[in-house]
């Protein structure tokens, strides 16, 4: 087999992972080295279906013990199998990498007999990359469930980022879909990879140059749409997962029916939650960089989000007492919550207004989306002039706002009949 | 009229001295024109010559009125597409000398505004280019060319430099006729030597056999990496916009091979 076909066997296998995230450290030139690491990351090109690409995604082989449910690679599925050696790998992302295609290497695999043997011979990939290669860039590796916690170290002083998948929102799901993964060893290894972080901190401080473990930190990814968890139930997961295990991201991937089984929902009639996923998106955003609760943003008795509006116009119009909020006087924390302002155009808001008077075109020239804040914020005490609108139309008008943006609205129309006369 | 038009070199130092004349002779400028351009203007022309050590003394006299910050808001602003952006910094510059330093903190300013979400395009589009450079490999030597709107080469040069530290390498960009150009060795704490120069035309040598290969395997990649199911062109196009596609080798055409047929691409998603 060529590396043509396994490159297109092993990328095909990796692509349903999502995170190709290459942010979280930095790393100038060293001697005798190849490769830097910049701290917020960089995307090479995306992909059709808009998903950055920053780093060679492949897995080192997709020949695979286990028998789970959804997963592509799973032993059951009839498709090509093939594994890399790890010289192919290495000379695969340094020919990369000097052409400047990507940032450094994602490397996952299928489970190879056991977690133990699996993980020895990524260990092996990333010590040839790292030592004979002298490569100097991005490495982001898998942590395998239920290796030897030796073995999850050993990977940690190679990697830049760890990640373990939780892959589905619940104990019962995971229980159900596969079997042969369990919660318990998943969040062990979690536990540990975040332990050896908190140790790597403490020794960092007393001797400069200890290696470092896992510098950029840890992620996860969980799939949505193919159980039947609640929008409340992931998001307090994430939240437990950012505060407990201190993860650096949660990546959120739609079900897509790409295998069938008894487990799962019809492939025939599933369309695969593309609108959930963003809007949980959007939650963990509100999460991450605008100071939300999970329990402020859905509670029991909505326990999902609204698909016709975002999380944060939702909070906002359950919150009538807390607007209008004035933009002379108001601190960072409560021009977070207006929608239409960002982390970024609220302190340039606390900028600007040190030097002069805000007025509804400078909110605009700051980066403010007018057109959605002009509800919520006023300048002065007053609003826009012509500016009359109840409380009760918001909801409309907001979710009209959204619609617009949508992929196939206001489309011109053709003069031309497509269906033909 | 009033105003006056000055002529410079169209570098940094020389727009530095025309700032200089513009406050030793209290002639406010209107319109900068680079010395080449043939066109007269309606308003008194000034003609500058560029002056190093003075360009030099005017820097550290900025630096010191406008502060860290603002300098460099006038630096990047300077590298920008935006129209007018000599009379534009001229005006921020005499802000800054009136206000003193956090200049580039007034964003009620009209001018400081203007000039600011330049230098933030710039930075985006360094930022974009930084991941959509390809360099090709010939004989040894990496070669990549773009066409940004800004003069990025500056802001793209420490990047390259650094990750590509034992490389040779040259970058071109077609639009400001610059090129960059490196070659590794002990200057610089060994990140080794290069410089920015001026090249009218820039033209390779077809890929050789090994790279071909390279290439078709990264295009291999990027159509595999696609998810059918997802397909969102808008998306992609918004990260990533249409004007940078053509010096992306995943959007090139596989380069024909001296000896035989090239690879086939497989169908993209509907």
């Amino acid at each position: 087999m060529d590396r043509m076909e396994k490159l297109t066997i092993l990328a095909d296998a990796a692509k349903y992972d999502v995170a190709c995230t290459s942010s979280g450290v930095k790393r100038g030139h060293r001697a005798g080295k190849v490769g830097s690491a910049v701290n917020y990351g960089c995307c090479h090109t995306f992909t059709a279906d808009g998903r950055c690409v920053s780093l060679l995604k492949v897995l080192l082989s997709n020949a695979c013990a286990y028998d789970c449910a959804y997963c592509v690679n799973r032993r059951s599925n009839d498709v090509s199998r093939a594994t890399f050696t790890p010289r192919e790998l290495c000379e695969l992302t340094m020919a990369f990498y000097r052409r400047n295609y990507i940032e450094g290497l994602f490397l996952s695999s299928a489970v190879l007999g056991t977690p133990d043997r699996t993980m020895e011979l990524m260990i092996q990939t990333l010590r040839l990359l790292r030592g004979e290669y002298r490569f100097n860039g991005y490495i982001h590796a898998k942590a395998i469930p239920g290796a030897d916690p030796a073995l999850v170290h050993a990977m940690g002083l190679l990697a830049d980022r760890m990640s373990v998948n939780i892959e589905l929102p619940s104990e019962g799901s995971l229980n159900r879909l596969c079997p042969e993964k369990g919660r318990a060893p998943i969040l062990g290894n979690m536990a540990q990879i975040r332990d050896g972080i908190a140790e790597n901190r403490r020794d960092l401080a007393l001797y400069r140059h200890a290696p470092r473990f896992a510098p950029a930190g840890q992620s996860t990814q969980m799939i949505v749409g193919a159980t039947p968890e609640s929008d409340l139930h992931i998001l307090r997961l994430t939240q437990g997962l950012y505060r407990r295990y201190g993860l650096k991201r949660v990546f959120f991937s739609a079900y897509l029916p790409v295998v069938s089984g008894p487990n799962l929902p019809a492939p025939q009639t599933f369309q695969p939650p593309l609108l959930r996923e963003h809007r949980l998106y959007q939650a963990d955003w509100l999460l991450r960089f605008y100071h939300f609760d999970a329990e402020e943003l859905l509670d029991e008795a909505s326990p999902n989000f609204d698909p016709a509006l975002d999380p944060k116009s939702c909070w906002a119009l359950n919150h009538p007492q807390f607007f209008p909020v004035e933009a002379e006087r108001a601190d960072l924390e409560t021009l977070l919550r207006v929608p239409g302002v960002g982390p970024t155009s609220a302190r340039r808001i606390l900028l600007a207004r040190r030097s002069g008077p805000l007025d509804a075109d400078l909110l605009k020239k700051l980066g403010v989306v007018w057109k959605r804040a002009q509800y919520f914020l006023v300048c002065h005490g007053t609003r826009p002039p012509g500016l009359r609108v109840k409380w009760e139309s918001l909801p409309a008008r907001l979710a009209a706002l959204e619609a617009a943006g949508r992929p196939g609205a206001g489309e011109q129309l053709s003069l031309f009949d497509e269906r033909g006369a | 009229m009033d105003g006056f038009c000055y002529r410079y070199d169209g570098t940094f130092a020389g727009f530095l001295c025309c700032v200089r004349d513009i406050y030793q002779y209290k002639e406010p400028p209107n319109l900068f024109l680079p010395l080449s351009d043939p066109r007269p203007s309606l308003y008194d022309e000034r003609r500058v010559e560029t002056d190093l050590a003075l360009a030099r003394r005017v820097y550290r006299r900025l630096t010191q009125r406008l502060g860290e910050r603002g300098m460099e808001l006038v630096r990047r602003g300077f590298l920008t597409c935006l129209d007018h952006r000599e009379r534009r910094l001229c005006a921020v510059i005499d802000l800054g000398l009136r206000t003193g330093p956090g200049v580039e903190r007034r964003l009620g300013d009209e001018q400081v505004l203007q000039v600011s979400a330049a230098v933030r395009h710039l930075q985006r589009e360094c930022d974009h280019l930084a991941g959509f450079v390809r360099f090709s490999d010939r004989g040894g030597v990496l070669v990549g060319s773009i066409a940004p709107k800004n003069q990025v080469l500056p802001l793209l040069r420490p990047h390259f430099c650094d990750r590509l530290a034992g490389e040779r390498f040259a970058l071109y960009d077609r639009v400001h006729s610059q090129l960059l150009l490196h070659q590794p060795g002990p200057e610089n704490g060994g990140r080794g030597r290069w410089a920015i120069v001026e090249a009218l035309d820039f033209t390779v040598p077809p890929p050789d056999a090994q790279e071909r290969e390279y290439q078709d395997l990264w295009r291999r990649f990027y159509d595999t990496l696609a998810i059918p199911d997802r397909y969102n062109p808008r998306c992609r196009q918004s990260h990533m916009p249409k004007r940078f596609w053509g010096d992306m080798t995943e959007f090139q055409p596989p380069a024909p091979a001296p000896g035989g047929p090239a690879l086939p691409r497989q169908a993209p998603p509907p």
